[in-house]
C-alpha cells in the first residue's frame, strides 16, 4: 500500500439494471491534493462519489479509500472522511456553536477536544460574537465556510466535496477556495466537483466524465494544452459536446 | 452512547425551538377532551319534543307531564293534527312528536291495551333512537306505576342494566378513542416530518456518510417525541379522571405500558413513511389521510364497526388504532388485566415488528 496515495479506484463500475451510471472509471488521488473531478449533470460523479464515501456498494472494480476497501470496511472509510454537500447542510435551528458540537459528537470526539478546537475555529473564521447566535441568521457565505469547517473539524485524511460553492457570490467564493488551499496544505485530501470552470483552475489536477466514463484527467494546464484549448471552459465543452447522454 | 446522547440533545433543541408546534402537541390533547367532553356528546338532553293529545285525558295527561319531568325532554308545542306533526318537523322545531290516540284511557282502563305513537325525526338515526328509547323508558315506567299490584295476563318485562356505564356516558367511549388519535398523530406525523426534514435540508445525507449507525439516529428521533407522548397521555388521564369523572378501573401501570406499545407502533408507521417519501408535505399527507382518518372512522370510536359492511370490518383490523381502541376500554372502563387484552397486546406487538423491520429494509435500500 503506497502511503502517497489517499484515493484508488481500479475499473469501478457501478449498474442499475441495464444502466450503467459508472462504467469502469480508474484514477489515483495523491495525499494533500486538490482533485477535480468535473463532468456535466448525469455524468455519473455523483455515483462514484457515493461509491468512494462508502453509501453505495459498486457492481464492479475496485476502490481504497484512505486504504479501506470501498466493499467491506465501509465503516473505517466514514471514519477518515469529511464531506459536504450542495446543499446547505447545517441545522439552522440550531447555533453555530451547537451545530459545531453535534457534528463533532457524532464522530465520537472528546469533550475537551471539542472545546479547545471550537474556540480555535470561531477565532480563525471571525465568528467569536456569532457563536451563540442561531445558522438561520448567518448570511450564506459564513454558513458556507462554516460548513466545511464542521465538515474538515474531525480531522478527516480525506475531504469530499459536492459542488460547495452553490449560490456563493465570487467574494465568497475565492475566500471559500482560500480554505480549501490551507486544508490541503495541512495534507488533507480534496475530492471537489464543481460546475464553475474558473475554480477547475484551482485544482492539481481534474478528471471530466462523460457518460459514465473518465474522459481526461490530468493538471489544468496539460489538459488545456492537449485539447488545444485556451481555458477549462473550451477544455470542458470539447468533451462533453460528446455526450450521448441526457443530462437528468 | 455519547454519540446517540448529542443525537438526542439534538432533537431536543429542535422542538424546543418550534414553540408554535410544541404548544399545540401539548395542546391538543386537552383542546380534544375539553371539546368532546363537553360540546360533541351524543347524550340526549333537553331535545324538543311535541304533543299532539287526541285523548285529553288523564292517563294522557300524565304521561306528557312525565315526559315533560324528565330532564331529557322539553316540550315545545301541543298540536292539534297530523299536519301539525309534519310541519314542526320540516321547521326543525322538534325531534320528537307523541301522539295519543282518541279514548286512550279509555281503551286502557276497558280493553288493557292502548297505543302511542312516537314519531321521530330520523335523518340523525343515533338520535332519533335514543329518543324513541328514551320516551319509551319514561312510558313503561308510568304503565308500572298504573298496573302497580295488579297482575297482567301476558307481560313481559325486560330489564336493562348497563354494565361498565351504566350512565351512558359519552366520555368513556372517546377517552380512549382521543388517546389513540393523540399518540398516532404526534408520534407518527411529527416522526415522519422530522425524518423527511432532515432529508430536505441535506442533513440526512452527512449523517449517513458519517459513521453513526442509521438505526442510531432513527432511535434518537424517537426518544423525544416518546417523552412528549408520555406527557400527554397524563394530561388525557388527569383531565378525564378528575374534570370528566371517568375512572381508571383497571390497572394503571398496564394502561400505561400498553400506551408505551402503541407509541412505539405509531413510531414505527412514523418511520416507515418517512423512509418512501422525500418531501415533509407528503409525509404529513400521507399520516393525516392514511393513518388519522382510518384512526377516526374505523377505530370503533366513532362508529361502532359490528354495524359496518364486511369488507370495511376486515380492513378495521389492520388499523392499530382499532386495537389500541379495545385495550384502552378493556383496561380503563372495564378494568380487565392482560388475562383478557394478551390478543390485542400481541397484535400490537406484530405490527410493531412489521412496520420497523420494513422501515428499515427501506432505508438499507436507499443507500445501496
Amino acid at each position: 500500500m503506497n502511503e502517497q496515495i489517499a484515493i484508488k479506484a481500479d475499473q469501478l463500475t457501478k449498474r442499475f439494471g441495464d444502466f450503467t451510471a459508472v462504467d469502469g472509471i480508474s484514477f489515483e488521488v495523491r495525499k494533500g491534493e486538490i482533485f477535480g473531478f468535473l463532468g456535466a449533470n448525469g455524468a455519473g460523479k455523483t455515483t462514484a462519489m457515493r461509491m468512494l464515501c462508502g453509501l453505495s456498494i459498486p457492481t464492479g472494480g475496485t476502490a481504497t479509500v484512505a486504504g479501506y476497501d470501498v466493499y467491506k470496511q465501509t465503516e473505517q472509510i466514514k471514519r477518515s472522511i469529511g464531506y459536504m454537500s450542495q446543499k446547505f447542510s447545517l441545522y439552522e435551528d440550531l447555533t453555530v456553536k451547537e451545530n459545531i458540537r453535534f457534528y463533532a459528537g457524532i464522530y465520537g470526539k472528546s469533550d475537551a477536544f471539542i472545546k479547545e478546537k471550537t474556540a480555535f475555529l470561531l477565532q480563525e473564521l471571525h465568528m467569536e460574537s456569532e457563536a451563540n447566535k442561531l445558522v438561520r441568521s448567518l448570511p450564506l457565505g459564513w454558513k458556507q465556510k462554516l460548513a466545511f469547517s464542521v465538515a474538515i473539524f474531525h480531522e478527516p485524511g480525506i475531504v469530499f466535496l459536492d459542488e460547495p460553492t452553490g449560490g456563493v457570490d465570487p467574494v465568497t467564493r475565492r475566500e471559500f477556495w482560500n480554505m480549501i488551499y490551507n486544508a490541503a496544505a495541512k495534507g488533507i485530501t480534496i475530492f471537489v466537483t464543481t460546475h464553475y470552470m474558473d475554480e477547475a483552475e484551482y485544482c492539481n489536477r481534474v478528471s471530466i466524465m462523460v457518460d459514465g466514463r473518465i474522459d481526461a484527467l490530468d493538471t489544468p494546464a496539460q489538459l488545456k494544452k492537449t485539447l488545444q484549448a485556451s481555458s477549462m471552459d473550451e477544455v470542458f465543452l470539447k468533451l462533453a459536446r460528446k455526450a450521448k447522454r441526457n443530462a437528468d | 452512547m455519547k454519540q446517540f446522547l448529542s443525537f438526542v440533545k439534538k432533537e431536543f433543541y429542535h422542538i424546543g425551538r418550534d414553540r408554535r408546534t410544541l404548544f399545540i402537541l401539548l395542546g391538543m390533547p386537552i383542546m380534544q377532551i375539553i371539546i368532546f367532553g363537553f360540546a360533541l356528546t351524543n347524550e340526549v338532553k333537553n331535545s324538543k319534543i311535541a304533543i299532539l293529545d287526541n285523548a285529553q285525558d288523564v292517563a294522557s295527561a300524565a304521561i306528557s307531564s312525565e315526559l315533560e319531568a324528565s330532564r331529557y325532554f322539553d316540550i315545545v308545542s301541543e298540536l292539534h293534527s297530523y299536519k301539525d306533526i309534519e310541519a314542526a318537523f320540516r321547521k326543525g322545531t322538534i325531534k320528537l312528536a307523541v301522539v295519543f290516540p282518541q279514548q286512550f284511557n279509555n281503551d286502557l282502563q276497558h280493553f288493557n291495551t292502548a297505543q302511542i305513537q312516537l314519531v321521530a325525526d330520523a335523518s340523525d338515526p343515533n338520535v332519533a333512537t335514543t329518543l324513541t328509547n328514551y320516551a319509551t323508558a319514561v312510558i313503561m315506567d308510568y304503565q308500572d306505576r298504573v298496573t302497580n299490584g295488579r297482575k297482567l295476563p301476558y307481560t313481559i318485562k325486560t330489564e336493562m342494566r348497563m354494565l361498565y356505564n351504566p350512565q351512558l356516558k359519552g366520555a368513556y367511549s372517546f377517552v380512549p378513542g382521543v388517546m389513540a388519535m393523540v399518540l398516532m398523530l404526534v408520534c407518527t406525523m411529527m416522526t415522519a416530518i422530522t425524518v423527511v426534514r432532515e432529508k430536505e435540508t441535506g442533513t440526512m445525507e452527512i449523517m449517513l456518510v458519517s459513521p453513526v449507525r442509521p438505526m442510531k439516529i432513527v432511535m434518537a428521533k424517537a426518544v423525544p417525541y416518546l417523552l412528549l407522548s408520555m406527557i400527554n397521555i397524563a394530561s388525557i388521564l388527569l383531565l378525564s379522571v378528575f374534570v370528566l369523572d371517568v375512572p381508571i378501573n383497571g390497572s394503571l401501570l398496564l394502561l400505561i405500558a400498553e400506551s408505551v406499545l402503541f407509541i412505539l407502533t405509531s413510531l414505527a408507521l412514523g418511520l416507515l413513511i418517512s423512509s418512501s417519501t422525500d418531501s415533509q408535505q407528503t409525509a404529513m399527507f400521507i399520516s393525516l389521510t392514511g393513518l388519522f382518518l382510518p384512526t377516526v372512522m374505523l377505530s370503533g370510536f366513532m362508529f361502532p364497526i359490528e354495524n359496518m359492511p364486511l369488507p370495511l370490518r376486515i380492513i378495521s383490523n389492520v388499523v392499530p388504532s382499532k386495537w389500541y381502541y379495545d385495550i384502552v376500554k378493556s383496561v380503563m372502563i372495564k378494568g380487565l388485566g392482560i388475562t383478557a387484552i394478551w390478543k390485542e397486546t400481541l397484535i400490537l406487538a406484530g405490527m410493531t415488528l412489521f412496520f420497523l423491520t420494513l422501515a428499515i429494509k427501506k432505508f438499507k435500500i436507499r443507500l445501496a
